[in-house]
């Protein structure tokens, strides 16, 4: 540790103005406040300091992450072995995983902080460090098969078109990483949805019978008992089904969502309500289901809605951005509720696009602002009603 | 009085070549001013529409503008809208029978745009805003200046939509079949109308940011 303080404390005279290497001052400052806790303290007048700053929350997301990027990697591996019809040990399967995902992982990394760091050094400000998050989620919500090119686009796409045009990190209107995976599910439909993409097959042969839909892509087609068949509730709340690197496991989630909840990180409200959301939908769709036996997903129950797909990760991870969602308390139980009933709308409604969640946290997303719009003003209008009743009891 | 100084200046001076250009870059009809976007979306998925249209738009500005501009001194103010209206429809029905005529597969692929040329704001603006206070061959020059500075937008759109959406430029393979054995893919979403607007949201930032002045506070 002593050491590389020294080496930080060698090139700092550098890279300060006037140094040789002024114009590198943001990366060097981002790389000393990420190693070391900022030593600057207040100068004028009191304030009251708390210890968690941006950099600690977004590390405390990214450690929320771990155990549903772990168990995507495993059940990468899982459903490739499944899928050859061969049997492999624990590790086996495990690092067969590793090597998929680790590359997509880094390929957002580099892509992202490499435009933040540019955009950085262009309006010389300090590197935002509100990549790291989005950066660790972009690979949770692709398929592990997905082009390493494609990644990349998407995530300069997203981080330039998503957040830097509206001024960095905390300005964004859009979920910078929701929007990289919305670019690739409508730029390349193939490799980002259908039945081909959720299992990596590798060099293997696949078995006889193999089929790599997702547990909601059997609905699609009507194939609700076949999947039932295939996939306990078990299953798919552990996570043993194809999907999206981490989105799969509802428990491994689970375990993200109370770090979250311990840290005070998360908002439990907008948790809460879009599982409510989700589960009203559900079940008003379910009461239906006699009645439209043509559509499938209505024979699903609510609580399978709320394992399959990417509405457990949506709902832990995606609705609960800060900058993106609401702000008010009575402004977030709205937007989760709202984001709950439009993912299993969208998901039920329009059979073409089964995750419903994407589409249903952009949209709330942008609607974000209005609601605490109309909460803040609504609160002002009680007040003034109060205080005129007040007025005249005197 | 008028007549003399027509004779004094001539056809191309400064002040006449900066209403072509103008319109091209600080004062685009486009980029700067935000108006015809609906028919940039729509038909910029291709470069040969895209052409065939800017060239339509030209021509209804530039004609429109020479004629409002020899009448206005005769077109009474309170119907003055209407009458705008009926020779731009005149100019846009005469185009539209003569893409029809001449070039019958880009105008069924344009469909009901030409006819929505009508409704373009960039028309019914230079009317008002120019031919009707001004000479005709200085409406003349205004008309072929905004109608270019709208062409110029179209044609950056178009061809970045096309060269990545479809890989090809005026319906020629321009992205090589070994790139797509690479592993390269169209884009798809360039197709869809969002891509459009995101690309039009990217020239406008990149002129903003070589002209400062046309920052607002």
């Amino acid at each position: 540790m002593k050491a590389l303080r020294k080496i930080l404390d060698n090139i700092k005279p550098h890279v300060q103005p006037g140094g040789k290497f002024a114009k590198f001052h943001s990366t060097f400052d981002a790389f000393e406040t990420f190693l070391f806790v900022p030593n600057t303290v207040t100068h004028k007048g009191s304030h009251i300091r708390d210890a968690i700053d941006l950099k600690r929350t977004m590390s405390v997301v990214v450690m929320a992450l771990i155990p549903a990027l772990l168990f995507g990697m495993y059940n990468v591996g899982y459903q490739h072995f499944l899928a050859i019809g061969e049997q492999a040990t624990f590790w086996q399967t495990f690092f067969f995983g590793f090597w998929k995902v680790l590359p997509i992982v880094v390929v957002s990394y580099v892509s992202g902080l490499g435009v933040e760091f540019i955009f950085a050094q262009i309006r010389h400000h300090e590197v935002n460090e509100g990549f790291l998050v989005s950066g660790m989620l972009i690979p949770l919500v692709m398929p592990a098969d997905v082009p390493l090119w494609m990644v990349a686009v998407a995530t300069i796409f997203a981080v330039i078109i998503g957040k830097e045009v509206f001024g960095g990190t905390g300005m964004n209107i859009l979920n910078p990483a929701l929007l990289a995976r919305a670019f690739l599910f409508f730029a390349y439909p193939q490799s980002m949805s259908g039945d081909k993409v959720w299992v990596s097959i590798g060099q293997g042969h696949v078995v006889d019978g193999f089929s790599g839909a997702t547990p909601l892509g059997e609905a699609l087609v009507g194939n609700i008992a076949g999947m039932h068949e295939k996939w306990s509730f078990m299953d798919m709340f552990l996570g043993f089904i194809p999907g999206s690197v981490g989105e799969t496991s509802t428990l491994a989630i689970l375990l993200g969502a109370l770090l979250l909840l311990a840290t005070g990180i998360g908002s439990w409200r907008i948790m809460l309500s879009v599982v409510l959301g989700g589960l009203t939908m559900g079940y008003i769709f379910n009461a239906f289901a006699g009645v439209f036996p043509q559509n499938a997903y209505l024979q699903l129950s609510p609580f399978e809605h709320l394992v399959l797909g990417g509405f457990a990760f949506g709902a832990i991870f995606m609705a609960t951005d800060p900058v993106t969602a609401a702000q008010t308390n009575r402004g977030k139980w709205i937007y989760g509720f709202l984001i709950g009933v439009m993912a299993i709308l969208i998901r039920v409604a329009n059979p073409a696009y089964p995750e419903g969640m994407m589409l249903a946290i952009l949209l709330l997303n942008v609607f974000a602002p209005l609601i605490d719009h109309y909460v803040v003003e609504g609160n002002i209008s009680r007040r003034e009603k109060r205080a005129r009743l007040a007025g005249n009891n005197q | 009085m008028s007549t003399d100084n027509n004779k004094k200046e001539p056809l191309f001076s400064p002040k006449n070549i900066k209403l072509l250009t103008s319109p091209v870059n600080m004062n685009n009809p486009i980029t700067v001013q935000v108006l015809g976007i609906c028919s940039a979306l729509a038909v910029t998925v291709k470069l040969k529409p895209a052409f065939v249209m800017a060239v339509s738009v030209i021509a209804v500005v530039a004609l429109s503008n020479l004629v409002v501009s020899l009448l206005r001194n005769t077109i009474p103010n309170r119907i003055r809208i209407i009458v705008q209206l009926t020779i731009i429809a005149l100019l846009v029905i005469l185009v539209d029978q003569v893409l029809k005529a001449f070039v019958y597969d880009v105008s069924k692929q344009l469909s009901v745009f030409v006819g929505l040329i009508i409704t373009n704001c960039i028309v019914m603006g230079r009317l008002e805003a120019f031919a009707m206070a001004n000479k005709p061959w200085q409406s003349f020059l205004d008309g072929i200046g905004n109608g270019a500075g709208y062409a110029i937008i179209l044609i950056i759109v178009a061809f970045f939509r096309e060269l990545l959406g479809s890989g090809t430029l005026w319906g020629y393979q321009v992205v090589p079949d070994a790139f797509i054995e690479l592993g390269y893919r169209h884009n798809g979403m360039m197709i869809l109308p969002p891509m459009a607007l995101i690309v039009i949201g990217v020239i406008i930032w990149v002129q903003r940011s070589r002209n400062k002045d046309l920052i607002e506070q």
